[in-house]
């Protein structure tokens, strides 16, 4: 009798997922590389330095991790958690109090902290290796999108548990909204925005009402911050970052190699 | 917190002991290091003696005990004097300039590992003797503030740790070598080295975050109340750099049109750099300009501002300092005065122009124009004069080199940028409040 992993990679099962022998040649160390649907976000061959340690720190690939632990740990939460002013902070209760797997919401506030700590390191490396420079101006812009994502994603989130901290903080930071110029019920230039003496900009009508969907934070905020949180700001950063590993590899894998 | 002052020292005494053994233990492998790999046998001994020290430190904090916990804190007096200096308005971020100016001068010094362990050694102690205070354990170990804390750290350590291979790189470009990153040009395959750092790299930060969660409960306070407002009530901490500069500036400046900006700026960052040198590699000399632009930027206007917001900032907005108790009846003195106001009344001595009673709308504006005339002169005249001037000076070979465009796209974001610092200033100095202040239409500035 063979060796029980020998006759497991020998299986049909095996070999229909896994097209070719274990890597352990040159040739099939490239095989793997290409045949591989995760695996070919990479090239076959990098460059040594491009991956030391030392140069990249791993902040963009940390990063990248962390928001994979964000999506898993964030759907497992969603299975608990109610967006409604009756439920959202009672679950978030239970979570810490009864659930079994609640350490899931620990993971996902510290995750959600780290990342934002990353992708500022992330950013602070690849100015500091002057990495931005053509031909890869656009993917830093492309980084920048995905860094103020970065940011809304952790701001939306600190609403949801609904407690004291979560609510001041979002007013505090959405206040800000009506101050904005022309568009803020309390910005400058407002006031010139009138129709027949009526004005266009009130406290129903401007920029902070359509980010709370109400004149304060309440049970039409966290209802759109919910949507904001789960969805739309995930799949635009999903999006965003299949555009930015894409550009690393098109625009000659990263700059070290040069 | 003071009536169980003894309470808490107890409730620490477990974190902080184990605190030291780490120490300890992180310097008893530095020792280690230095003496099998670097060969260096009276280093070794330094980091073996400091070691001791930690570990010897460890049962006093394991104690628990008030007059023990008293030998490892830092004294009364040197608190006290840290609270006062630290309360005088320009202190802090005039201190941390010249901290990172003198950092960035004598960085050929400061990038040796053997200065930069002492540093960290320096600053995990001064930590450690701080944390036996309550005010300054109640504001850093608050759950949410602990990542600052690690983004401080991290910081220090990524910046210290680019500076290095700057250095290395400018001194060998110097004597007309490359730098170190193309030494390295062989090729190698991703698969096992790359898919193998990852994996280990994936399965060390699963464990920090299983570690982090267990330790630290996430923060979940009372349920949500509209009509109780804390104080201080604080945007997330990453956000606390502009909620700081609201202090200088009005929301419309401090939160839609500076963060606009900002964001804005750093996207342009790759069309105004023209600078072909250092792109792939760490370089100071090469890209001074940028380098500290950016510098100035991120850690002085961004980060420390961040460190103001989180950890020194207390009821009311007021400014506390690391060892003051957050007291909510704490006054401080408001006297701002007004551009409009230095300038009328106290220049000209007489009272600010307004429109006489019955004035239609045009004439009001017309006096509101007048009133605030100084104030939209010297805006007007900053933003207007400066780019031309310093094309005509300073910057006078990056306007040849950059063309019209983007010298001006340089230009205006600097001046932008200087904005905040000098408002500070003024504020510091001759307490001014704003230079153009018209109320009537929320145009504050
Ligand atoms: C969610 C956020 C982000 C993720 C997951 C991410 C991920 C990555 C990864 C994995 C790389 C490969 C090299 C490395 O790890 O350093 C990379 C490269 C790069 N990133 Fe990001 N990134 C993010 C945000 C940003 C930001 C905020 C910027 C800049 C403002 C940026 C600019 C770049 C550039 C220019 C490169 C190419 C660097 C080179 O070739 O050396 N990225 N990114």
């Amino acid at each position: 009798m063979p060796p029980l992993g020998e006759v497991i990679r020998n299986s049909q099962i095996w070999k229909s997922i896994f097209r070719h022998p274990m890597p352990t040649d040159r040739r099939n160390r490239i095989v793997v590389m290409l045949t591989n649907f995760f695996l070919h976000l990479h090239p076959v061959s990098v460059k040594k330095q491009g991956i030391a340690l030392s140069f990249t720190w791993c902040m963009g690939g940390v990063t990248f991790f962390l928001f994979l632990v964000e999506t898993i740990t964030g759907v497992l939460l969603m299975f608990y958690y109610r967006p409604t002013i009756e439920w959202a902070y009672n679950d978030i209760l239970a979570l810490r109090d009864v659930m079994s797997l609640g350490i899931m919401r620990e993971i996902h506030r510290w995750g959600a902290h780290a990342m934002v700590i990353t992708v500022w390191l992330h950013m602070y490396r690849v100015f500091l290796t002057g990495s931005y420079k053509p031909p890869r101006e656009f993917n830093w812009v492309v980084g920048v999108i995905l860094l103020l994502l970065t940011l809304l994603l952790s701001f939306t989130g600190y609403l949801l548990p609904w407690d004291q901290l979560a609510i001041w903080a979002i007013t505090v930071g959405s206040n800000m909204a009506r101050a904005t110029p022309f568009l803020g019920h309390e910005g400058p230039g407002a006031a010139i925005l009138t129709v027949g003496g009526i004005d266009m900009i009130t406290d129903a009508s401007d920029a902070r009402f359509g980010l709370l969907g109400a004149r304060f934070v309440g049970e039409e905020t966290l209802n759109r911050f919910y949507v904001l949180h789960c969805i739309a700001l995930p799949l635009a950063a999903a999006l965003l970052l299949a555009i930015h590993f894409w550009r690393v590899r098109k625009d000659g894998g990263i700059s070290a190699a040069m | 917190m003071h009536v169980n002052e003894a309470e808490f020292l107890q409730g620490i005494s477990g974190f902080l002991g184990s605190y030291y053994v780490t120490l300890a233990v992180l310097n008893g492998i530095a020792a280690l290091y230095v003496w099998e790999r670097l060969e260096k046998s009276r280093l070794a001994l330094v980091w073996l003696a400091l070691a001791v020290f930690f570990l010897a430190l460890s049962p006093l904090a394991f104690s628990g005990d008030s007059r023990m916990m008293g030998i490892i804190s830092v004294p009364g007096s040197i608190r006290n004097l840290v609270n006062v200096v630290m309360g005088i308005p320009w202190a802090y971020s005039t201190g941390t300039l010249v901290f990172l100016s003198l950092l960035y001068f004598f960085r050929k010094f400061f990038v040796k590992p053997v200065v930069a362990w002492s540093g960290l050694n320096a600053a995990l102690l001064l930590m450690g003797l701080s944390i036996t205070n309550p005010s300054f354990a109640t504001i850093v170990t608050k759950p949410d503030n602990v990542p600052i804390v690690g983004l401080v750290f991290l910081l220090g350590f990524f910046t210290w740790l680019g500076a290095n291979k700057a250095v290395t790189n400018d001194q060998r470009m110097k004597q007309g070598l490359e730098p170190t990153e193309k030494m390295n040009s062989e090729k190698i395959l991703v698969w096992p080295d790359l898919v193998y750092t990852e994996l280990i790299c994936m399965i060390a930060l699963t464990a920090l975050l299983l570690v982090w969660g267990i330790l630290l409960q996430a923060p979940l306070e009372e349920p949500a109340s509209s009509v109780k407002t804390p104080n201080p009530s604080k945007a997330p901490w990453y956000f606390l750099g502009l909620q700081e500069m609201l202090v200088y500036y009005d929301p419309w400046m401090a939160g839609v049109v500076l963060p606009s900006l900002i964001i804005f700026g750093l996207m342009a960052i790759p069309f105004i750099d023209f600078n072909k040198q250092g792109n792939g590699y760490y370089t100071i000399e090469q890209r001074k300009f940028a380098y500290l632009t950016f510098q100035f930027g991120f850690l002085v206007l961004w980060v420390t501002l961040i460190v103001l917001g989180t950890f020194l900032r207390g009821p009311n907005w007021n400014f506390f300092g690391p060892y003051e108790i957050w007291d909510p009846h704490k006054v401080e003195a408001l006297n701002n005065i007004d551009l409009s106001e230095y300038f009328w009344v106290i220049g000209l001595e007489r009272a600010l122009p307004s429109a006489p009673a019955g004035a239609g709308a045009i004439e009001q504006i017309g006096y509101i124009i007048l009133r605030e005339l100084p104030g939209i002169l010297l805006l007007a005249g900053y933003l207007l004069v400066m780019p031309p001037l310093m094309a005509m000076t300073v910057f006078r070979k990056f306007f040849f080199r950059m063309g019209f465009l983007r010298f001006m796209l340089l230009a205006n974001l600097l001046l932008f940028m200087m904005l905040l610092p000098i408002k500070m200033v003024l504020r510091w100095t001759v307490n001014l409040k704003y230079i153009i202040h018209i109320d009537e239409y929320f145009l504050n500035f």
